[in-house]
Formats: C-alpha cells, sequence, structure tokens
C-alpha cells in the first residue's frame, strides 16, 4: 500500500469508486491513438466473452500522450461491445486512465498498473500491448485463465512471427534466460503476460523502482522476479504477432530495456543461476512458437558495415570488454565479404558471456557496454539472417535450438568469466 | 708573535664554536622535523593507499584514461603515483618547517609562498583528474553514438569530443596554478574559437546535404519515419 503515493488523488479517487475486481486489463500508451480503440474494444469483447461474472477493469497508463489516447481508451464503451457481440457482462466493467508521466517510461507504466491491481486486490492482472493489431478476444481467455483459474502467477505468450522478427529474443534474451534459469521460456520480454495479484504485490514491493528501473525492461525483470521467486510459469499461444517495421535507431534503446535488465539481474539472482544446468520446457497452452516464412526487405549490406565500422572505431572499448582471443576473431570476420560472412554461435555465446562479465565488473560505464555490443548483434544478426534466408520454419526452430544449447554448454565459460578469469 | 696567533686561533675557534652552539639545537630540529615528517608522511602514504584501494582508484583511473597515459610515460599506477605525490609534499613540508627554524633571511618567504602554491597545485591535479574522466566518457559515448547511428567519422567526432574538453581543463588547470595565465587564456580562446569556426564551416558547405536531411528528420512531420524497414525487428 506504501505504493500508493505516486498515484495521483484523482485516479486514487477513481480506483476506490470502482471497489474490489476479480481481472483486471492494464494497458500502458503513448500516442496510440491509431490502434488502441480497436485494443480496447477487443480486450472488452474477451472479457464479455470469458469473464463474464467477473468484477473487471481496464485501466490506462499513459505517458504523455498528445493525440487522444486517454480519452480512446476511456469512450470505449462497453455497450457497443455487448451489442457487437450479443454477450453481456452480469457484473460492472470500468475503464479508467490515469497520465502518470509526462514522457513514456515503460518501468513506471508497469508499476502504476501494478499499483492498481494491487489496490483493487485483482486476483488475476493482464497487460496488452497498444500496438498489438492482431489481437483477439481468445487472447484474453489464454493469457489470463491459467491465473484466475490454475493458479498459474505468470503467463507468458508464444506467438506465431516472422523467423525474422524479434531476433534479439530468439538469438540472446531467449537462449540466455534458458541457459541461466534452466527454463524454456520463448518471450521472457513479453508486452502481452498475465500474473497473479500475490506476484504482482510482491514483484511491487521488492523493486527499487528508481530513475533506471522506470526506464529500463520491467517487463522483463517481472519475468525474472517470477524465477527467482519459485512462482508458477506458464506459457500460452496467442496467435499471429505483427511485424513492427523499426529503424536502426531503435535498437539501443530495446537493448538497454531488455539485454540492460537481464545482465543487471545476474548479479542478484547469481545463487539462483549459477548452479543450474540444463533446461527444461515449462508448462505451455498451444503451440511453443511457430516461424512464418514470407519474404521480408532487410538491408543486408548496411548490417555487415555497421558490424564491420563497429568492431574497427570500437577496437578501444572492446579491449576492455573482451578477451584478445574474442577480439580478434571478431576482427577477423569483420573483414569478410557478405557471401562468406560467418559470426558463428560458439564466437556469438562467447562474446555476449564476456559483455555479461564486463557488464557485472562495470570495467566502463554499463549503458556503454550495452551500447557496445549493438554492432556486434547486428554482425549475428545477419549470420542468421543468411542461415535461414531460404530454410524451412523447422529448419529455423533447430538453428535456435542449436544456439540455445551452445549457450547452455558454455555456461561454464561465464561462470569462469564472472569468477574474475581474463 | 706567536701568542698572538695563539689567541687569535683561540678566539676565532671560540666563536666558531659558539656560533656552531647556537645553530646546532636548530639543526637539531630540521633534523627531528626530517624524521617526524617522514614517519608522519609514510603514515599519510599507507592510509592513503589503503583508501585508494578501498574505492578502486586504479579502476577509475583506468576509466578515466588516465592509466593508459601514465604507462605510456613509464610512470607507475595512479594510486602509487599519488600517494608519492603527498608523501613528498607531506615530508617536504615537515623539512621546510624545520628549515624555518633555522631562521635564514629571505628563505621564510619563499617557504611561505610555497605553502600557499600547494592548495592550488592540488586543485590544479583535482581539475585535471576529473577533467580527463570527463574527456574520456563522453568522447566514449560520442564514439558509440555516431557508430550505432551509422554516422560518418565516428572516432573524429569522438577526438575532437575528447580534445575540445581537455583543451578546457589544461587551461582551466593552468590558470589555478597561475602559469602563463594570460597566454593560456588568448592560447584556448584562439584554439576553441578556431576548431568551432572550422567546424561550422566545414558542416555548412561539406555537410549542407547531410544537415538537411537532419533538420528534416527531426522537424518535418513524418521524417522519423526514413528509413523504417531497413532493420530487423529485434523485439
Amino acid at each position: 500500500m506504501a505504493q500508493e503515493s505516486f498515484l495521483t488523488d484523482d485516479f486514487l479517487g477513481q480506483l476506490i469508486s470502482v471497489g474490489e475486481v476479480d481481472i483486471l486489463v492494464g494497458v500502458p500508451t503513448h500516442n496510440n491513438a491509431k490502434t488502441v480503440g480497436p485494443i480496447v474494444e477487443t480486450i472488452q469483447a474477451g472479457i464479455l466473452r470469458f469473464f463474464p461474472r467477473e468484477r473487471t477493469a481496464i485501466i490506462n497508463a499513459d505517458g504523455g500522450s498528445r493525440d487522444g489516447t486517454p480519452q480512446l481508451v476511456v469512450s470505449a464503451a462497453i455497450g457497443d461491445a455487448q451489442s457487437r457481440s450479443k454477450l453481456y457482462a452480469l457484473r460492472t466493467l470500468r475503464s479508467i486512465s490515469t497520465e502518470y508521466a509526462s514522457s513514456p517510461a515503460g518501468g513506471t507504466a508497469l508499476r502504476t498498473i501494478l499499483a492498481a491491481a494491487e489496490l483493487l486486490r485483482a486476483k488475476a492482472c493482464a497487460v496488452i500491448s497498444p500496438e498489438s493489431t492482431t489481437i483477439t478476444a481468445d487472447w484474453l481467455a489464454a493469457l489470463l485463465r491459467p491465473v484466475y483459474a490454475d493458479q498459474f502467477d505468470l503467463v507468458l505468450p508464444t506467438y506465431r512471427r516472422h523467423r525474422f522478427d524479434g531476433i534479439l529474443l530468439t538469438n540472446l534474451l531467449y537462449p540466455m534466460t534458458r541457459a541461466l534459469y534452466g527454463l524454456k521460456i520463448r518471450e521472457p520480454y513479453a508486452l502481452e503476460f498475465a500474473f497473479s495479484g500475490r506476484l504482482g504485490s510482491q514483484f511491487l514491493a521488492q523493486n527499487a523502482w528508481n530513475e533506471e528501473t522506470a526506464r529500463a525492461g520491467s517487463e522483463i525483470q517481472l519475468t525474472l522476479a517470477a524465477i527467482a521467486g519459485g512462482y508458477r510459469i506458464g506459457q500460452s499461444f496467442l496467435g499471429t504477432k505483427q511485424h513492427v517495421e523499426r529503424r536502426s535507431a531503435d535498437l539501443v534503446p530495446a537493448m538497454r530495456q531488455t539485454v540492460g535488465a537481464l545482465f543487471s539481474s545476474l548479479e542478484p539472482n547469481f545463487s539462483v543461476w549459477s548452479g543450474k544446468t540444463g533446461s527444461q520446457p515449462i508448462p505451455t497452452t498451444g503451440a511453443e512458437q511457430e516461424f512464418s516464412l514470407e519474404p521480408l526487405r532487410v538491408n543486408r549490406k548496411r548490417l555487415r558495415e555497421m558490424f564491420s565500422t563497429g568492431v574497427a572505431e570500437l577496437a578501444a572499448v572492446f579491449q576492455s570488454i573482451l578477451s584478445a582471443s574474442t577480439l580478434a576473431e571478431l576482427q577477423g570476420i569483420a573483414g569478410l565479404d557478405e557471401a562468406n560472412f560467418s559470426y558463428s554461435g560458439e564466437l556469438w555465446v562467447k562474446t555476449v558471456y564476456e559483455f555479461a562479465a564486463a557488464y557485472q565488473k562495470s570495467v566502463i560505464s554499463r549503458d556503454h557496454i550495452i551500447q557496445a555490443l549493438a554492432p556486434l548483434f547486428r554482425g549475428r544478426a545477419l549470420t542468421f539472417l543468411m542461415e535461414n534466408r531460404s530454410g524451412s520454419a523447422a529448419n529455423v526452430e533447430n538453428n535456435v535450438e542449436a544456439l540455445c544449447l551452445e549457450f547452455e554448454r558454455m555456461k561454464p565459460y561465464l561462470l569462469e568469466k564472472w569468477n574474475g578469469g581474463k | 708573535m706567536w701568542k698572538m696567533i695563539v689567541s687569535e686561533l683561540t678566539q676565532a675557534m671560540q666563536e666558531l664554536a659558539r656560533g656552531f652552539a647556537h645553530i646546532l639545537p636548530r639543526i637539531i630540529v630540521v633534523v627531528i622535523m626530517a624524521l617526524v615528517g617522514w614517519v608522519v608522511a609514510y603514515l599519510a602514504k599507507v592510509i592513503l593507499r589503503s583508501i585508494l584501494r578501498l574505492i578502486k582508484f586504479d579502476k577509475l583511473s583506468e576509466n578515466a584514461g588516465a592509466s593508459q597515459l601514465l604507462t605510456k610515460a613509464a610512470l607507475p599506477s595512479a594510486t602509487d603515483l599519488l600517494c608519492r605525490f603527498v608523501f613528498w609534499v607531506a615530508w617536504l613540508g615537515f623539512i621546510l618547517l624545520g628549515v624555518r627554524a633555522l631562521g635564514i633571511a629571505g628563505l621564510q618567504e619563499q617557504i611561505a609562498k610555497f605553502f600557499i602554491f600547494l592548495p592550488r597545485l592540488f586543485v590544479a591535479l583535482v581539475i585535471m583528474f576529473f577533467g580527463l574522466l570527463g574527456a574520456t566518457f563522453l568522447s566514449r559515448a560520442a564514439l558509440l553514438a555516431a557508430v550505432n547511428a551509422n554516422f560518418p567519422s565516428p572516432r573524429l567526432l569522438s577526438v575532437s569530443v575528447r580534445t575540445i574538453i581537455i583543451i578546457f581543463v589544461l587551461s582551466m588547470a593552468f590558470e589555478e596554478v597561475g602559469v602563463a595565465e594570460q597566454t593560456m587564456l588568448v592560447a584556448f580562446g584562439i584554439a576553441f574559437g578556431a576548431m568551432m569556426l572550422g567546424l561550422a564551416i566545414a558542416f555548412g558547405t561539406g555537410g549542407r546535404e547531410l544537415a538537411q536531411q537532419f533538420l528534416e528528420r527531426r522537424l518535418v512531420p513524418g521524417g522519423k519515419d526514413e528509413g523504417k524497414g531497413d532493420e530487423l525487428s529485434p523485439l
């Protein structure tokens, strides 16, 4: 309850007027007017269809939108959803919006939703991304039912994705989380997920919630907190995740949010991950992961150029992060042309583990370490792209699995570096 | 005649002995001060070394880029150097206090000047150290940002940032110790002004298109979408 102090009086007043709820759906937004309306309508339809007897609330945590996003969330009338779906809720469904800050900060948005969930004593909560245009009403059931009915504490999604989407997930976050914590969680950083009230309260209380965590990926921190706390974790197949076009400038913020959060969790969770070997599947509803294979335009030349430039220009930075042998190997492949270019799984794992150890030792500014990994990731992404250019979905899955096993096999190398080996 | 010589010699010897007896306690004071000073300076060195090791000063120095400079100049580590500096300043301070007791005219004024100069020297060294730390951090930040933005000549940008900060820090340090104050101020003004003018001309003529693209991306609605689709979606 101490967390309520950062909530505005107006928001607190609205929450008090709601009372208690069984299910809460949080929608963090920032200038999502183009997509948020239909998404809120789908959420309402999902609630009407699958949870008509439960007391529910939709909470919009907005980061200072200037396009009327909060108004769209609040004005999405339940009556419309009822007349469209011919389904009627037996209990109230309220939509509340609050502006947590004048600029977006994912961590603060999640904190606001967690605090609201705690105040409303929600048994199950789901967070839905305002960009998920492929959402269907079934997503609500897939995420919330295991928490509400089957006592899961965290339910993460799996999707049907394009084989080259989520490449940071397939090449670093999933394999490294799996190797460290021994659980095959496909989307450790998810924008759609559901959690129990007790996990939410515990995460809300234990987290430092400073300026850094407000910007860092709280979503992956929630996953890691659930693993470290021994909570019951599952995953549900939701369906197709739409392809989102990105710019090169999006990579570093994405890495800060995810890789930075993963690296920074290693030290406090050392006792949890250091003794684990191998990996176990977690309860999964539906498919574990599916890949779609349609063609996608990617500028391969630029990926290779940015990798080579990074290796050449950042040599002095890499000297304080990487071992001499790893750096020499990277310099070797930086000189190869596109046809012969190959950043092997083994070298990639060595690179990532050396970066993780350097992050723990703070050999230079931690933010600089994450930024320095970005050009190397582009090299690895290029290799992944070339390896899976003409393969089937099964081939892609096999390649991801091979990389995961490489991460698991080389875990002693991380421990060696962690304990001071150079 | 012989008696006169003996008398003169005796008198001279007595005067020498008197003079020696007069100065001997002062010399003993100098020696005692030097010994006490050595012990105090040694203790200060040991304590400082422990504190610096505790706060990982060498790491900080390495991050600042100071260690690399010291290695290139075949000097000991930053911790060692600072400890030696404190040891010698403290010991020299005690010796000079002792020498002051000798009462040599003119020397006292110089000693007083030395003690007034010491804090300024220390402040100048602190400015240099933190300036170097800031220069290394900011030049690395510029380098990483430029590399990740696919900016042409990232190292040139990084070196420029570092050079500007070092020039600024050097002028501040020299001003603090009062060495060639006016010359340094004028030199800094000329160097900084020339660099800025050069960059402005270079950007204005050579980088006109780049400037246009940059401003369009920032100010024109929809301009931020440029480059979308070239990159793989990371998450």
